[in-house]
């Protein structure tokens, strides 16, 4: 299957900072990768060297089967910036009509894309007036012109309330069932846990991973967290014959590996009428994020 | 042509909300009015209908008005753009970097017409209401029409090349105000001292009138003025006038434009997002 972008040993300096190193990976038609690493890992160069807009030093880059910035590579693919700004002088409904002009789609459409992204009351009004949350409405608006193979989204949804959070992760899922592509960047780890096909997370420009969650947590291997909730007399009981640690009064706490999750299970369950209740916690998106994160060179 | 005109009604309409039209209009109607006035009153002495007289002294401001309204309009082309973070976006639509400009072009251009179209007309309007026979002098009063438009174009084109060289708002107005400073006001002053100083020598004869029509406002001045003999005696410079062809003020007057777009161009193709 070609793919809609392919990224191989992609390097970029800025003066002496290394923006990016050596980062290869591809995006499938219909997937929807995130992107995540700390401030300054080089996220934003990389969407904007997909874009055409940056000059990269070495590598290779193929979007939708053409050179990044291409007339032909701007047709299929939709950016949407982080800070997207606009001109505040103009409405909503104009700034979309000329942005459909612009690719040569019917301006009479504007609408039914500024209702899609909720902002059908204040499309007469210009953006100056907007709140930010709907600033970056507009520009989801903008990116859903035409049908992009590609979406290029630099933290689409920082701004956005909850409620539009959950309604754009489902425009995405929709995008992406009808053969859309999507790479997007995002420090809100949670939201793209249930959003996303697969995680690329970048360190100081290093890529450290790219697969699936599920996948990820495997390689891992952290540990599970079990907390065995006791009876308060016999809290010191159970903590002694799981060699656990008590906390909250009559919690106790243990980790193991996903080897002995089992087993240790098992003792617990052995524990009978000592023990009221427990409860398995996996490692969090956030110890897994900066488990990888740790991992740079140098 | 789509996108161009998408981004022309876009800008147009950034203006007229920001009222740079309604600025242009009212400074043309303004100072046209009083320079129609002011050439009604005395009496035909120079025996040119009032007219003709009124578009002379209308040559004379539209050297430095016209230049002055264009560059206004267009320092915060591509400097503006960059301050507001709308290029990076812009940057990524399937059309190139001259096509975005060739639609701010156009819309400025449709302003400076419509500021000098109200301009002239009120002075024209106002002039033949006290002297029906002027009607003689409406051929030059279009041609200073369209002279003037070519002249403004060459400016908003300059403009915009300042404006992509600065890329910050308030290097790109510095700029532009130096420019017609040194353009407008200086060239004129530094052509003169020298000439003076040369004593008929070389210079006068073989390299000022290159220097006077490489100029777009020299030209401009030149080609209005050479056009009507009426008016050249109003002006200063009718000497140097007439050592001059005026194909040559005609087609440094056009080629400008161009040249001013082109410079434009090369600039805002260097501009990184
Ligand atoms: N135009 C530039 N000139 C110099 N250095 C730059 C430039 N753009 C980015 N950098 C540097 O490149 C590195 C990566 O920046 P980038 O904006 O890609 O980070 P990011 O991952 O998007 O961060 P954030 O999460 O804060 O948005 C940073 O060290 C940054 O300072
Ligand atoms: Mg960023």
């Amino acid at each position: 299957m070609p793919m809609n972008l392919t990224l191989s040993h992609l390097t970029k300096r800025f003066g002496a900072t290394r923006a990016l190193t050596d980062v290869g990976f591809t995006v499938a038609p219909g997937e929807r990768v995130a992107l995540l690493g700390h401030n300054g890992a080089g996220k934003s160069t990389l969407m904007k060297i997909v874009l055409g807009l940056i000059p990269y030093d070495s590598g290779e880059v193929v979007v939708v089967g053409q050179a990044p910035g291409s007339r032909a590579a701007r047709r299929d693919v939709a950016y949407l910036p982080e800070n997207v700004a606009f001109h505040p002088a103009l409405t909503g409904l104009e700034q979309i009509r000329t942005y459909l002009r612009l690719r040569g789609e019917n301006p009479r459409d504007a609408m039914g894309l500024l209702e899609r992204v909720g902002l059908a009351e204040a499309a007469r009004r210009r953006i100056g007036t907007y709140s930010k949350g709907m600033r970056q409405r507009v520009g989801l608006a903008q990116a859903l012109i035409g049908r992009p193979k590609l979406l290029v989204l630099d933290e689409p949804t920082s701004g956005l309330d909850p409620i539009s959070r959950r309604d754009f992760y489902a425009m995405l899922d929709a995008l992406a069932a009808e053969g859309a592509s999507i790479l997007l960047s995002s420090h809100a780890l949670t939201e793209v846990e249930a959003r996303t096909d697969r995680i690329v997370i970048l360190s100081k420009g290093v890529m450290v991973a790219n697969d699936t969650l599920a996948a990820l947590r495997r390689q891992a291997a952290l540990p599970i967290q079990l907390q065995v909730a006791a009876r308060p007399e016999t809290a010191d009981a159970v903590a002694a014959r799981l060699s656990g640690a008590r906390f909250n009064g009559a919690t106790v706490s243990l980790t193991c590996s996903h080897a002995e999750k089992l087993a240790r299970l098992s003792q617990v369950a052995a524990l009978g009428d000592l023990i009221d209740d427990v409860e398995v916690i996996p490692p969090s998106l956030e110890d897994l994020y900066s488990h990888f994160s740790k991992q740079v060179p140098q | 042509m789509t996108a161009i005109l998408a981004i022309a009604t876009a800008e147009f309409r950034i203006a007229l909300r920001n009222r740079w039209v309604a600025i242009a209009v009212v400074l043309m109607a303004l100072f046209s009015l009083v320079l129609a006035a002011a050439g009604s009153a005395p009496t035909g002495t120079l025996g040119a209908d009032k007219l003709s007289v009124t578009v002379a002294s209308l040559t004379s401001l539209a050297v430095y008005l016209v230049p002055l309204v264009a560059l206004l309009m267009s320092f915060d082309a591509v400097a503006g753009e960059v301050e507001r973070g709308t290029l990076p976006l812009a940057l990524t639509y399937p059309l190139s970097r001259a096509e975005i400009l060739f639609g701010k072009f156009l819309a400025h251009l449709v302003i400076l017409a419509l500021a000098l179209a109200v301009g002239y007309g009120l002075a024209a309007a106002a002039t033949l209401w006290f002297d029906p026979r002027a009607t003689a002098g409406l051929p030059a009063l279009i041609r200073l029409f369209w002279t003037s438009l070519l002249l403004g174009a060459a400016f908003v084109a300059i403009g915009y090349a300042l404006s992509a060289l600065a890329r910050r708002p308030g290097a790109a107005a510095g700029l532009a105000i130096g420019l017609w400073l040194v353009m407008i006001v200086l060239y004129d002053l530094g052509l003169l001292a020298a000439v003076v100083a040369d004593d008929g020598g070389r210079f006068t004869t073989d390299i000022f009138p290159w220097l006077l029509v490489g100029n777009p406002a020299d030209a401009f001045r030149l080609y209005n003025l050479a056009a009507s003999e009426a008016t050249a005696a109003a002006a200063g410079i009718g000497a140097a006038a007439n050592t001059i062809p005026s194909a040559h003020a005609l087609a440094s007057i056009v080629l400008w434009p161009v040249i001013g777009l082109a410079l434009a161009v090369l600039a805002f193709r260097k501009v990184t997002p």
